[in-house]
C-alpha cells in the first residue's frame, strides 16, 4: 500500500512521546564530563618544574614560551611560562611529555575572553590553582619522592575542589 | 541534452552552487551548466579549505603529526590517527602490543558507526527530511563520542592512537559502557530502518538516481561504500587484513545497482557489521601493555612506507618518506573523499538540480579531507 512506509515512520516518531528526553538543558543542568577531559584550563606546579622545556619542544604549534634563569648548580628558575591558548589545539602532548609531572590540562572548558591577548596565560595564572586542576596525563614510570598524591580536583566551572575518584 | 520536444530553444546557463551553500558539507563549489532544470555539465571546484596539512606535517616530528591528522577527516579522527600511526610503525619497524591492536579495532569500528550515523543524517537532511532524522542519528553519535571522551579525553580530535599502540589504557568503566552501547545499537538501527527505509518519498528520491556503473567505479578509483554499492566486493579489512581483522567474523555488504539508495543501504548494513566486530573484539580483548616503549622523538631509518586502511569513506593511505631525520621528508595522504569526488560528474549529468544535492550527499565527503 502506498504511504505505509510514511505511516510507519510517523509511528516511530510518535513513540517518542512516551520516552524520556535524551537532551540536557546545558547551562542550567551540568553536563558530566570525563576525568580524562582535556580542556584549556592549564595548571602548572612551580615547585616541580625544572624549566627543561620538554613541553615546549613537544608542542606541535610551539605555543609554550619558557624563559629560565640559571641559579647555578644546574638549577634554573622559570622566569616566564606563557601558553597561548588561542593557538593551542588541546592535543595533550605537552602534558604527556613532562617528565616531572608539573603540567596538567584541566577539565574546564567554559573559558572565553574579549581580547586576543587575554588568551595568553602567564605563569601567575596557571600556578597555584588551589589544588591541581587537571587529570590528563600518562602514569609515571617511576614514583617521584616527596610528591604528594592528588586527592582533589579543582573544577573551574564551580570554583570548588571535588574529590578525585 | 537540449530538450527535444520543446519548440522554444533554451540557452544553457551556468549556476554556481556554493562555496557557501548550506548543502555542500563545508566550503565546496559546484559549477553547474543547466538546461532548464536538467544538469548538462558539472565541474567541482574545491580548495577553499586548503590548509597545507601535508607541508605542515613535514615540519613536525612523527609524534607531532598525529594531532594534525585529526583535523583532516574530522568525522573519523580515530581512523586518521590509525593510518598515520601504521605508516610510522612500518617506517620505523615498531611492534604493536596485541591489546593495543584490539583497542584500535574497537575505536576504528566505533568511528565507522559514528561517521555513518552522521553521513546518513546529513543525506536525509539534503533530501528534505529536515532535522528530525538527523536528530535520531546524532543521538547515537553522541553516545559514541561519550565513549571516546572517556577513553581519550576529547570529543572530536582524539589524538588517541599513537605509533606503537595507543596513548593510554582504557578506563575500567569503558568496557561495561561499550557493551551497553553495542547491545542497544542494533535496536536503534532497526528504528532507523522503520523510520526511513520503506518511506516512499525516500525511495523515489534515491532509487535510480546517481547511478555509478561498475566499470566507472573501478576506473575512477572510488573506494568504500561508493565502490561497494556498485557491486564490487572490495574491502581492505577482508582483502588486505591489517591489525587483527582476520580474527573476526563479519560480512561486507555489497550493493547491486550503484544508485544513491544502494549507497544509503550499504552504510546502514555496515553499521550492523561494525557492531558485530566491536562485540567480538571486546570479547577477545587480551590483557597486557598498550604501548611500545618509545622515545618522545622517533627517528626512523631512511626509506619509505605506505600504509592503507579502510575508513568509513574508503581507502585512506599514508605515504611517508624518511631521510633519517626526526621529521618526514615527504608526507602524502591518499584521501578517499577526494578520489570518490572524481566520479561525481558522471553521476550528476542528466539529473535535475534537486537531485544534485542528493547525489553529492551520497558520496559522503568531508571537506577537511578533500582539501587538506
Amino acid at each position: 500500500m502506498y504511504g505505509l512506509g510514511i505511516v510507519k515512520g510517523m509511528y516511530t516518531t510518535l513513540m517518542h512521546l512516551v520516552r524520556p528526553p535524551f537532551t540536557r538543558q546545558y547551562p542550567e543542568e551540568p553536563v558530566p564530563i570525563s576525568q580524562r577531559f582535556r580542556g584549556y584550563d592549564f595548571a602548572w606546579v612551580e615547585e616541580r618544574c625544572t624549566g627543561c622545556a620538554t613541553c615546549a619542544k613537544a608542542c606541535p604549534h610551539g605555543v609554550i614560551d619558557i624563559i629560565t634563569e640559571s641559579l647555578g648548580d644546574n638549577r634554573y628558575a622559570v622566569e616566564r611560562f606563557d601558553i597561548d591558548i588561542g593557538l593551542c589545539m588541546v592535543c595533550g602532548l605537552c602534558v604527556e611529555a613532562c617528565p616531572y609531572d608539573a603540567l596538567f590540562m584541566g577539565i574546564g572548558f567554559e573559558l572565553s575572553s574579549d581580547r586576543r591577548w587575554d588568551l595568553v596565560v602567564h605563569k601567575e595564572d596557571i600556578a597555584n590553582r588551589g589544588k591541581f586542576s587537571a587529570y590528563y596525563r600518562t602514569p609515571l614510570k617511576e614514583k617521584i619522592a616527596d610528591r604528594e598524591e592528588i586527592t582533589e580536583i579543582y573544577n573551574p566551572s564551580t570554583g570548588q575542589n571535588t574529590p578525585h575518584a | 541534452m537540449v530538450a527535444q520536444d520543446s519548440a522554444i530553444k533554451t540557452q544553457p546557463i551556468v549556476i554556481n552552487m556554493g562555496p557557501q551553500h548550506p548543502s555542500t558539507h563545508g566550503v565546496f563549489r559546484l559549477r553547474l551548466v543547466l538546461d532548464g532544470e536538467t544538469v548538462i555539465d558539472v565541474e567541482p571546484v574545491f580548495g577553499y579549505l586548503h590548509r597545507s596539512k601535508e607541508k605542515l606535517e613535514e615540519e613536525r616530528t612523527y609524534l607531532q603529526t598525529l594531532p594534525i591528522t585529526d583535523r583532516m577527516d574530522y568525522l573519523s579522527s580515530m581512523t586518521n590517527n590509525l593510518g598515520c600511526s601504521m605508516a610510522i610503525e612500518k617506517l620505523a619497524n615498531i611492534p604493536v602490543p596485541e591489546r593495543a591492536q584490539y583497542l584500535r579495532v574497537i575505536m576504528a569500528e566505533l568511528t565507522r558507526i559514528s561517521s555513518h550515523c552522521f553521513a546518513q543524517g546529513m543525506q536525509l537532511q539534503e533530501m528534505g527530511a529536515w532535522a528530525t532524522p538527523l536528530m535520531y542519528f546524532i543521538r547515537e553519535r553522541e553516545k559514541i563520542i561519550d565513549l571516546f571522551e572517556m577513553v581519550s579525553g576529547a570529543r572530536l580530535t582524539f589524538n588517541y592512537i599513537r605509533p606503537g599502540g595507543v596513548s593510554q589504557d582504557i578506563p575500567p568503566e569503558f568496557i561495561p559502557a561499550c557493551y551497553k552501547f553495542i547491545d542497544e545499537m542494533p535496536g536503534y538501527i532497526d528504528e532507523y530502518e522503520q523510520l526511513l527505509v520503506q518511506n516512499e518519498i525516500l525511495r523515489s528520491r534515491t532509487m535510480g538516481v546517481g547511478v555509478l556503473p561498475r566499470d566507472l567505479a573501478i576506473n575512477s578509483g572510488a573506494s568504500g561504500p561508493v565502490l561497494r554499492a556498485s557491486g564490487i566486493n572490495w574491502d581492505l579489512r577482508k582483502q588486505d587484513p591489517y591489525l587483527v581483522y582476520d580474527r573476526f567474523d563479519f560480512d561486507v555488504p555489497v550493493g547491486q545497482h550503484g544508485d544513491t539508495y544502494d549507497r544509503f543501504m550499504v552504510r546502514m548494513y555496515e553499521m550492523r557489521e561494525s557492531v558485530k566486530i566491536v562485540r567480538q573484539a571486546l570479547d577477545q580483548l587480551p590483557p597486557g601493555p598498550v604501548t611500545a616503549n618509545l622515545p618522545i622523538v622517533i627517528i626512523p631509518p631512511p626509506g619509505d612506507a605506505y600504509a592503507h586502511i579502510e575508513t568509513a569513506r574508503g581507502t585512506l593511505g599514508f605515504y611517508m618518506v624518511s631521510d633519517g631525520g626526526a621529521n618526514p621528508w615527504r608526507f602524502h595522504v591518499r584521501a578517499p573523499s577526494l578520489i570518490n569526488l572524481t566520479a561525481l560528474r558522471e553521476m550528476i549529468i542528466g539529473h535535475k538540480v534537486a537531485d544534485t544535492v542528493v547525489i553529492f550527499g551520497s558520496i559522503d565527503i568531508v571537506l577537511g579531507e578533500v582539501d587538506r
